[in-house]
């Protein structure tokens, strides 16, 4: 199975410039692993605002309500990309991005 | 959340006609707000919701209380006083349980009986809380203790002698093609009990009590039950064996109560009892009929021709049809209103708003103005109550982003009584083949997801801004009146995305166009899947997801057949009604993280199309857009004359540069292969098409859900809205169209 290479912060960046499409196939590969990882699936995005305010929420089996994330509140839809992004990718190869931050 | 919902009847009512609105409260009474308001446009930017208010009778302040919802769908025989004081009884039936046990909650699955839990009283044949067979009689339950496997057939019995004191229950797993060790069980236990009370017999569930007036039930079973029966004679144990053995729950007509035959009226609400003693009874909440039965064979998919093979009904604790509130507010709509779409807007203790939607048609007789706006209420209503998004999946991997949703949309998750939509499976995994407008629909609105309904208030917006006078009509009433409904618009303009639709409405359309019309499909994804108004149910349809197509669901193999009119369901497509025939594109691909763009093809410079880009120099055409950022998005359609596409239409424009999230449907491919999104594949693309029709007069057809969207951008000044006026015009002129 296809892994992801935790020294490719370039295609992290590449994300965090463009979270909506097209990506580079590098990337979407990325992606397909972050997005369909039996821990990544479950990420939600509530609009709590409109036009202004967004939060992850968990979403949650047995028709459950998502669980809302309210420790942090998003004032993009791209920095709400941004952050799922970051964190999946931190659960799935180990490696933080924080050096990314400021990029 | 919203602190208050409703929802209307009728769903479209012309200017001097009556109109009720249902309107209930959650977490107790309270005062709400209410106002009916026309909806010229949505909430796509900071301030850009348009509405205009209807003064009506209703403005202002209202009080209002909680109105409970009784999901779940069941059978009733009401006729208390035949299952009353019964000493010596049998009860049989054939199930497929298809949620055992049931989790996270446990619960009781009732089969058959007269169980009220009100009273404490009844019998009932039922699962219990660990899925086992169970006899319930007064306060006694006796049961195998051996749980019954979802999806398997069951031949299940339970004898009941209260003069001895006896009560027998067995379940014996048919044998079919899956291998299984499963073996009979078989218990018999002395009780002490009266004989029960009065009281109906149900089907599917057990009476909970009275509340509101109305009955509301409990321990609904999640599966199917085939031709149950109720004799007044306790089986012996052999006799038991016997029946089982045989496969058959019949018994002589003299020892019968009730002997149910549920493969006779299917397409109604009516259970037909076939014992001499006519206890006929009905369903309620729609469970799904015209399903295979516990002796279905597959030698025959249609019900109508192996009616004893589909003699089984499947009941669901989440269904729902009619959630039945009380009518709280009504009014007349005032001669003078315009047609339009239309929402009375709910408002409690700062909450979001919450919008009943229902539509103002044109007067009955009168002038008409040349445009018609058919606004896809089959589709809407397919998507109502939309919650697979919110529930563990792969969306964000088909969407190309995180799904998205608002505190409106949560309210979906919190009142599971709401019922779904036909994108939502059941609590046991069936999907939802069933979805009524008689209850409030949570994302039917101009806000949230844009989408449907909030995006073609793009089209109607942009109509406004160019001052075009203009009807709405509707599916329902295309489906219910034909042809009359169109005939004197010069131009219907269909939504973004009319994807459901009836043999009465393909036929109305096709129609329209033979004397002439003028067709502007603004949208993708349309005329795909058949629907059908079930007569017995108004404000419900009825689809089934059958064969292929891109499907949140898988229909159930057998059961491809519409229960209400016997039409096979599934893709106009697989039915020789491909969309292609009637708009020149039918559906190709879809993605929803970024919209793109069309370029105008070499075909847009022949003579014909001069009109369609009169004033624009653009090669590039709709870079932009509330869409998603491009007027070429989210589902797409493309010309293919193998399936219909007149050989003489123009391909205008066509989309390109599509993103990863753009995947070819399934559809379209017969073999899965690799490079089938849109950064690789040509054939993910919308065709934007023209074609003269025979009969003078001609479609435009955008190809695109996201079109509609870039109408809007830079104050209409864009070569999207030029180009559409430009179409509009001309298909407002008389002229004849000449086919070439």
């Amino acid at each position: 199975m296809f892994a992801i290479d935790p020294s490719r912060t370039d295609l992290a960046l590449e994300f965090k410039r463009r979270p909506f499409g097209p990506h580079s196939p590098e990337l979407q590969a990325v992606l397909n692993v972050l997005r369909s990882s039996r821990h990544c699936q479950n990420l939600l995005l509530v609009c709590t605002r409109p036009h202004a305010e967004w939060m992850l929420a968990e979403k949650q089996p047995g028709g459950l309500p998502p669980r809302l994330l309210t420790d942090r509140v998003f004032t993009s839809l791209e920095d709400a990309e941004w952050h799922a992004f970051r964190i999946r990718w931190e659960a799935v190869t180990g490696q933080p991005l924080s050096a990314l931050d400021r990029a | 959340m919203p602190r208050v919902l409703g929802y209307a009847e009728p769903l479209t009512v012309a200017p001097g006609e009556e109109i009720r609105f249902m309107v209930g409260t959650l977490d107790g009474p309270r005062r709400y707000r209410a106002e009916i308001v026309r909806l010229v446009a949505g909430d796509t930017a900071p301030g850009a919701m348009k509405t205009v208010r209807l003064p009506t009778s209703i403005d202002g302040e209202h009080v209002g209380v909680p109105q409970a919802i009784d999901v779940g769908s069941y059978a009733i025989v009401d006729h208390p006083e035949a299952f009353g004081e019964l000493a010596r009884f049998t009860v049989q039936a054939f199930v497929q349980p298809t949620r055992v046990p049931v989790r996270p909650v446990p619960s009781r699955q009732v089969i058959m009986g007269t169980w009220a839990e009100d009273r404490g009283a009844g019998f009932a044949l039922m699962l219990d809380e660990a899925g086992a067979l169970a006899l319930l009689v007064g306060g006694a339950l006796v049961s195998t203790g051996v749980a019954l496997t979802a999806r398997r057939w069951y031949h299940v019995a339970a004898s009941v002698d209260l003069v001895t004191g006896t009560v027998a229950v067995r379940q014996t797993p048919l044998t079919d093609h899956t291998p299984s060790l499963e073996q009979p069980v078989a218990v018999t236990a002395t009780v002490q009990a009266s004989p029960p009370p009065a009281g109906a017999l149900y089907l599917g569930a057990a009476r909970h009590g009275i509340e509101d007036g109305r009955v509301h039930t409990t321990w609904h079973f999640n599966g199917k039950i085939d031709r149950p029966t109720l004799a007044r004679v306790a089986l012996s144990p052999p006799a038991m064996l016997a029946a089982a053995t045989a496969r058959s729950t019949a018994i002589p007509a003299e020892d019968a109560i009730g002997l149910w035959d549920l493969a006779a009226d299917i397409p109604t609400d009516r259970v037909t009892d076939r014992s001499p003693n006519h206890l006929h009874g009905r369903t309620v909440n729609a469970p799904k009929r015209a399903v295979t039965g516990h002796n279905w064979d597959g030698s025959e998919m249609d019900w109508r021709r192996a009616p004893q093979q589909y003699g089984a009904i499947h009941f669901h604790d989440d269904d729902l049809y009619d959630a039945g509130w009380r009518p709280s507010l009504t009014t007349t709509i005032p001669p003078d209103a315009r047609s339009g779409v239309y929402a009375l807007r709910l408002e409690a203790d700062g909450g979001p708003e919450f919008w009943a939607v229902f539509y103002v048609r044109p007067p009955r007789r009168g002038p008409r103005p040349p445009v018609a706006f058919l606004a896809s209420t089959a589709t809407y209503l397919c998507y109502s109550n939309y919650r697979a998004r919110m529930r563990p999946g792969p969306a964000e991997l088909f969407i190309g982003a995180l799904p998205l949703v608002d505190t409106t949309d949560l309210l979906l998750m919190h009142h599971p009584e709401l019922g779904g939509s036909t994108y939502d499976t059941h609590t046991d995994g069936s999907g939802v083949c069933h979805v009524s407008r008689r209850r409030p629909l949570v994302n039917v609105r101009p806000t949230g997801w844009l989408w449907n309904l909030f995006l073609d208030l793009c089209l109607l917006d942009w109509l406004e801004a160019h001052g075009q006078a203009y009807d709405v009509v509707t599916d329902d009433d295309l489906h219910a009146e034909g042809l009359p409904l169109l005939e004197g618009y010069a131009t219907v303009l269909t939504g973004c995305h009319p994807e459901y639709a009836s043999r009465e409405m393909l036929d109305a359309l096709a129609a329209y166009l033979g004397r002439g019309g003028r067709l502007m499909y603004m949208g993708g994804n349309g005329f795909y899947w058949r629907v059908s108004y079930p007569a017995a149910h108004p404000g419900m349809i009825e689809m089934r997801r059958a064969e292929d197509g891109t499907r949140a669901w898988v229909e159930a193999t057998g059961e491809y057949y519409h229960s209400s009119t016997g039409e096979y369901g599934g893709l106009w497509r697989r039915q020789g009604r491909a969309p292609n025939a009637l708009v020149g594109v039918g559906f190709v691909a879809q993605g929803f993280d970024r919209s793109s763009y069309y370029r105008r093809t070499d075909a847009s410079r022949d003579p014909r199309a001069r009109f369609i880009f009169e004033g624009i120099d653009d090669d590039v055409l709709g870079d932009f857009g509330a869409a998603r950022g491009g007027a070429a998005g989210l589902e797409l359609d493309a010309f293919n004359a193998s399936l219909g596409s007149p050989p003489w239409a123009l391909i205008v424009a066509s989309s390109e540069d599509h993103s990863n999230a753009f995947q070819l449907v399934n559809e379209e491919m017969n073999v899965s292969f690799a490079g089938s999104d849109g950064r690789f594949s040509s054939a993910v693309r919308a065709d934007m098409v023209f074609y003269e029709h025979p009969g003078g007069g001609a479609v435009f057809s955008t190809g695109s859900i996201a079109y509609v969207g870039s109408l809007g951008h830079a104050g209409y000044a864009n070569n999207i809205s030029r180009l559409t006026l430009n179409v509009l015009r001309r298909f407002l002129d008389p002229a004849p169209f000449a086919t070439p």
